[in-house]
């Protein structure tokens, strides 16, 4: 008896052990690169975690470089691409609310002839390679003057967030009983009235994690912005780049732009966290 | 009442006007793709105006087919997505049975576990890159600490597959976690406690209960990180941009720099129409198969 208790603690030991150790693989990269943009350019290459921290990284993004006039790269531009990312990432989620939201409620509710294929289809675009829409893109995009204009990057970014929000969706409203809608349309609502008064508030969580969810996604985008946006619409996540690519680089400005760029998606994720893995899992997993 | 005035032609097409706007997205977006099919077989060039109008068939399909580049990128393609998708589903299944347990560690911990699969790809792989970097970089200091020889990370090509995939695991290796450890926590508790009170032993209880009630779950892991890992550009790019040489060009890194680098758009399309056709039919098999697991797991 006293062996097997011993042999348990020897178990639950080992588990944390492991579990720790995961860990510090999973979030040194984001400790360092906090520490990385408190850096000054001298302190840059010690690499050593005891140093004095500085603001200056920080505020070069943002208020612009002091050493920009001497032909340093500048980088001010930063809170641009930040107001980018930020434009064309809302503009994508609202655009795929207003088309996604009818049609989820469409493949939930009604029976119809090609009903699982439309919803596949919806599917795939989240699997499809995005260079087999971009490389046409490229070219139309430049006929139709959509090239590099907020237009041409939100649409685009429907590939993105418009499959996330219908099939999360979809799940949401197969979850709700049809006796309620029932009862309601025995009642005399029509069903329009039925859909907006009853259903979109029994479902409003789960649709604003969605939505923030999608804004998530759209706002890690690279491939779509890099190869369709030019400087116009250039996005934080294409941006951060620049600071390694070029001539020379300021790794502690790059990790400053980091954690810019990433903690309003840590907030987002942790606020929506009870709705995250079916948010995730494409409504395939009800966590 | 009001359903029996309507004519039932459109009753029936009212689930479509429903869905018309999601629709015309829809055309939208497979209007390009059908134009990426056509450009393939042109002779279409950026730079050589007109090139677009000269029809060729499928010869791009047969010189990607008889490029001599094209096993090894196949393999790299391959190499890749399998490599991550089996490393991160092993890796998830510890992590996710280690954090299903009543451990004062796991309850602090796993609120974190979503920080690095939700920041941007981009920026995951550079600060990856500045830690492989070799004047700024931490890691190889942090191997010389144990005794062990600095690496060159993806500037070399013996390591290059190894420090792309190294991002890769970091960053997803929680999403597969995540879902799994959701699947763990929606079992019932009766069949676990049976095997214990029958002394059954733990890979007993694994082979048996955990890993058949865990399927659906899996299923759904790998079509996400399969899917996602045989298209893979973020990572590689920030980190390589395929190189160095042809070492990590996958089929979407050679359609990215023959179709919009060297502007021969037509040359490139063939990888990502071959990448999306070997995609679509894994994720529909796989989603099938998914279908089965979800019913044979509810006993059906």
């Amino acid at each position: 008896m006293r062996s097997k208790v011993s042999n348990n603690r020897l178990a639950a030991i080992l588990s944390d052990g492991f579990l720790g150790l995961y860990f510090i693989f999973a979030l040194f990269p984001l400790l360092w690169m906090v520490l990385v943009s408190l850096k000054s350019g001298e302190e840059l290459f010690t690499t050593q975690f005891v140093f004095t921290p500085t603001l200056e990284n920080y505020q070069a993004i943002l208020f612009g470089d002091p050493r920009a006039a001497a032909g340093v790269v500048a980088r001010q531009e930063f809170p641009r691409f930040f107001m980018n990312s930020l434009i064309v990432s809302s503009g994508a989620v609202i655009l795929s609310l207003f088309v996604g939201v009818p049609a989820a409620y469409a493949l939930a509710r009604y029976r119809f002839r090609g009903k699982e294929d439309l919803a596949f289809t919806f599917l795939s675009f989240r699997f499809a390679p995005e260079l087999v829409v971009i490389i046409p893109l490229s070219v139309l995009y430049r006929q139709l003057g959509l090239y590099d204009t907020y237009w041409g990057i939100i649409w685009v970014y429907q590939l993105v967030t418009l499959p996330l929000l219908i099939w999360v969706l979809r799940s949401y409203f197969e979850d709700i009983s049809p006796d309620i809608e029932q009862a309601a349309m025995i009642d005399g609502y029509p069903w329009w009235r039925i859909f907006w008064s009853i259903l979109l508030p029994l479902v409003r969580p789960g649709l604003a994690a969605a939505a923030l969810l999608a804004f998530v996604f759209a706002w890690n985008n690279f491939i779509f912005a890099l190869v369709l946006g030019g400087s116009n619409v250039q996005t934080v996540t294409v941006s951060a780049l620049g600071y390694i690519s070029s001539a020379q680089a300021f790794f502690n400005r790059m990790a400053a732009a980091s954690v810019l760029a990433s903690i309003p998606q840590i907030v987002l994720a942790l606020s929506i966290q009870r709705y995250l893995i079916r948010g995730l899992s494409f409504g395939a997993v009800k966590g | 009442m009001e359903e029996n005035i309507r004519p039932p032609w459109l009753v029936r097409a009212r689930p479509w006007f429903i869905a018309l706007p999601a629709l015309l997205v829809l055309i939208g977006i497979l209007y390009p793709f059908l134009t990426a099919v056509y450009y393939s077989m042109t002779a279409y060039a950026l730079n050589r105006p007109g090139s677009v109008d000269t029809f060729v068939g499928l010869r791009n399909y047969v010189r990607m087919f008889t490029n001599e580049d094209f096993l090894y990128s196949s393999y790299i393609t391959f190499a890749y997505a399998l490599l991550a998708t089996g490393i991160e589903l092993t890796l998830g299944l510890i992590v996710a049975m280690l954090l299903n347990r009543d451990s004062r560690l796991a309850k602090i911990l796993t609120p974190t576990l979503i920080f690095p699969m939700i920041i941007p790809p981009v920026i995951g792989t550079l600060i990856w890159k500045m830690m492989m970097q070799p004047s700024v970089g931490i890691l190889n200091p942090m191997l010389n600490a144990v005794g062990l020889p600095s690496l060159q990370w993806a500037a070399a090509p013996e390591t290059a597959l190894f420090s792309v995939l190294l991002v890769d695991i970091w960053m997803f290796t929680p999403f597969v976690a995540l879902i799994l450890l959701a699947g763990l926590r929606s079992f019932p508790s009766a069949p676990f406690e049976a095997a214990r009170v029958d002394g059954a032993s733990f890979w007993f209880t694994f082979r048996n209960l955990t890993l058949p009630m865990l399927s659906p779950f899996i299923i759904i892991v790998v079509v996400f990180r399969l899917m996602d890992s045989l298209k893979m550009f973020d990572i590689i790019f920030a980190m390589t941009e395929g190189g160095p040489g042809n070492t990590l060009m996958t089929y979407q890194l050679t359609a990215y720099r023959t179709s919009i680098q060297f502007q021969r758009l037509a040359q490139g399309l063939p990888y990502a129409i071959l990448l999306y056709i070997i995609i679509y039919i894994t994720s529909m098999y796989l989603i099938k198969a998914w279908g089965r697991a979800q019913r044979r797991a509810a006993g059906y």
